[in-house]
């Protein structure tokens, strides 16, 4: 076995390794491209970093290329994500323009690439529009949905479905957000990678550096949030919560971590409106962490007495994932895929509004062997369902299933 | 006799979900898709959940009774559909006909039929499973006490949960291998058949099966 492999063996069992050898064994030579739009920050360029060099680990020809424009292309970009998530909003005709000429000219750059390989896996919609320049093409296209498209605005949409419609497959995160498509339509949970220096064990002495670093004092309690500056994610939801309780708990921290994303233009303005809400309390550290921050965001979340991610809207929610694979109960918003990972009761709380948060957070500060018990039941929940083992399983599967479409049971032998 | 008995192939499998587009919001809409969805959505929704991601809920063991009792909110629905064992049934159809029986006694009682939250709909799922030959082959029953433990829990549900659906006799691999022996192993065969595959997750399973064969052998020999 190889070393990669050995290392995940350590982590996921020798026969979560071996299962995924003897998977691939049939595709050895297969050539897949993936394509995304940006390869720092964000979950899908996080998973594509570890998820194309293990492809390429078990016999698969995997190569993972990115689509990239200038700002009217990112606009247009985060309207569309925007608007398939439910805002409604409208996205002027040049600027649509614009995305279809950018996938127009990443279609003439990758042509050969892309035209001949076996499998061609498109993430989310910046890419979407390229399968229009493919009418020849060699092998499957799947259009991976990442975002919770349970209730698009539906202009927007029907925009984007003209595209997606030409796919073979579809992949979404959970059953909700699948939307009628003429092709099948797989489920595929995302993941989190525990070799990745977001999640890996750390040394206590690196723990005790971030609280140096960032000013927290590691004898108060301190909570979390990690993720972007995103008005889905409501950091001001957090701070109002984390005001509430305050009030019962003077020595409370909270921190918002946030990475920004090349592909954001929204960010800034979110940030400064968190900063507005922050109005001077010393006991909020607003924190933005370059994309590579990986070992500092690990540091945070091993530092922190629990994570909160109270989202409005969110496609999975890998900072979930990665809270609980270090064993933090998580108070999570009632959405998308938030509700797959926080079992209510057991492995966090789910709740709905500012105040739904801020009693769920007096209630573990005053529960500290509550914390202990759900943290150990997120761990296992995530080690069982959430790696990138079983996300790889998951792919390689699907591949024998776009082969095979018409069959439910598929033989190998 | 024995050596003319043909080695024990130790398979692996991996399923994937598919989504149906069928949505049900409220009793009477899941009753009327369950007239007509694939048995493979069945099969998928009582059995599958061993292969996906989900939690071990301790008291709800198929997606229909989780659904009754997270969604609809009722519990005595929830109930009802918990308590079937799947196990039971040979014929998917049958455990269809046991589900809506099960809906219909619910709809008569109750003066309107529960809804759920636009955005907690019962999703119909299928799945496709891909199956395919790990080179390992048993040819003692006695091996079973080193192979079992490694087995992958893909290898686990193929051959002790998927068997019962492709076997006419609705036993698992282990059994029916077994029976090559005659009466030679129906004491083992006996307490297999007591491993109830409905109320575990396929590690738990895998260390039962390990601790039951190993206890079996270290008495027998």
């Amino acid at each position: 076995m190889s070393e990669i492999l050995e290392e995940y063996a350590k982590v996921t069992g020798r026969d979560v390794i071996e299962h995924l050898r003897q998977l691939a064994a049939p595709l050895n030579g297969l050539r897949v491209v993936h394509v995304n739009s940006t390869r720092i920050g964000g979950g899908v360029a996080e998973i594509l970093h570890k998820m194309v060099p293990l492809m390429e680990e078990l016999g698969i020809q995997t190569h993972w290329e990115v689509i990239t424009g200038e700002s009217d292309f990112y606009q247009c970009t985060k309207g569309l994500h925007n608007a398939i998530q439910g805002y409604p909003v409208n996205i002027p005709e040049n600027i649509l323009r614009v995305y279809e000429a950018v996938n127009q000219q990443t279609a003439e750059t990758l042509h050969d690439k892309l035209n001949t390989a076996d499998l061609v896996i498109i993430h989310d919609p910046q890419p979407a529009a390229l399968i229009n320049h493919f009418p020849s093409r060699n092998g499957k296209w799947v259009w991976r949905c990442h975002i919770d498209v349970s209730r698009p605005f539906r202009p927007v949409w029907k925009y984007l479905r003209k595209f997606v419609s030409h796919y073979d497959a579809s992949i979404f995160s959970l059953p909700v957000f699948a939307q009628q498509l003429p092709h099948p339509i797989y489920l595929i949970a995302p993941s989190i990678d525990p070799l990745h220096e977001k999640n890996i064990d750390l040394e206590k002495d690196e723990v005790k550096e971030v609280y140096n670093r960032f000013n927290i004092d590691p004898d108060r309690p301190m909570i979390l949030q990690v993720s972007r500056y995103d008005r889905f994610k409501d950091p001001i939801g957090v701070i109002q919560a984390y005001k509430i309780v305050k009030n019962f708990v003077p020595n409370l921290q909270l921190v918002l971590a946030g990475g920004g994303a090349t592909d954001d233009p929204e960010g800034e303005i979110v940030l400064n409106e968190v900063r507005s809400a922050v109005a001077g309390d010393a006991d909020i550290h607003v924190l933005l962490l370059p994309g590579d921050a990986h070992r500092t965001i690990n540091g945070l979340q091993r530092a922190s007495d629990f994570v909160i991610q109270k989202s409005l809207k969110e496609g999975f929610g890998l900072t979930v994932t990665e809270a609980m694979w270090k064993r933090k109960p998580v108070i999570g918003g009632d959405v998308g895929g938030i509700r797959i990972q926080v079992i209510n009761y057991h492995t966090g709380f789910l709740v709905n509004t500012p105040e739904g948060a801020a009693l769920r957070i007096r209630y573990l500060l005053r529960n500290q062997d509550k914390i202990k018990e759900m943290g150990a039941k997120a761990r296992e929940l995530v080690k069982e369902n959430f790696l990138i083992t079983r996300h790889l399983r998951e792919y390689l599967t699907l591949i024998f299933a776009l082969l095979h479409e018409k069959k439910d049971r598929i033989s190998l032998n | 006799m024995a050596n003319n008995i043909n080695p024990f192939e130790i398979k692996d499998c991996a399923l994937i979900a598919i989504a149906t587009g069928k949505r049900a919001q409220n009793l009477r809409e899941l009753k009327e898709y369950l007239n007509t969805i694939g048995t493979d959505s069945i099969y998928y929704h009582f059995w599958g959940s061993s292969l996906r991601p989900r939690f071990d809920d301790p008291e709800y063991h198929n997606d229909f009774a989780i659904w009754a009792a997270h969604s609809l909110h009722d519990k005595f629905l929830a109930e009802r559909l918990a308590v079937i064992d799947p196990t039971e049934f040979s014929e998917l159809n049958d455990l269809r006909a046991e589900i809506i029986e099960i809906i219909e006694e619910r709809l008569d009682e109750v003066d309107y039929p529960l809804w759920s939250k636009r955005d907690q709909q019962f999703e119909f799922i299928r799945s496709q499973i891909v199956i395919f030959n790990t080179e390992r082959k048993v040819y003692s029953p006695e091996d079973f006490q080193k192979v079992v433990p490694e087995m992958s829990v893909g290898s686990i549900f193929y051959h002790f949960i998927d068997s019962r659906r492709r076997l006419s006799s609705s036993i698992d691999d282990f059994q029916n291998w077994l029976l090559n022996y005659g009466n030679d192993y129906e004491d083992l065969c006996l307490q297999i058949r007591e491993i109830d595959p409905y109320f575990s997750t396929l590690s738990k399973l895998r260390s039962e099966l390990a601790q039951l064969f190993t206890d079996y052998f270290r008495r027998r020999n």
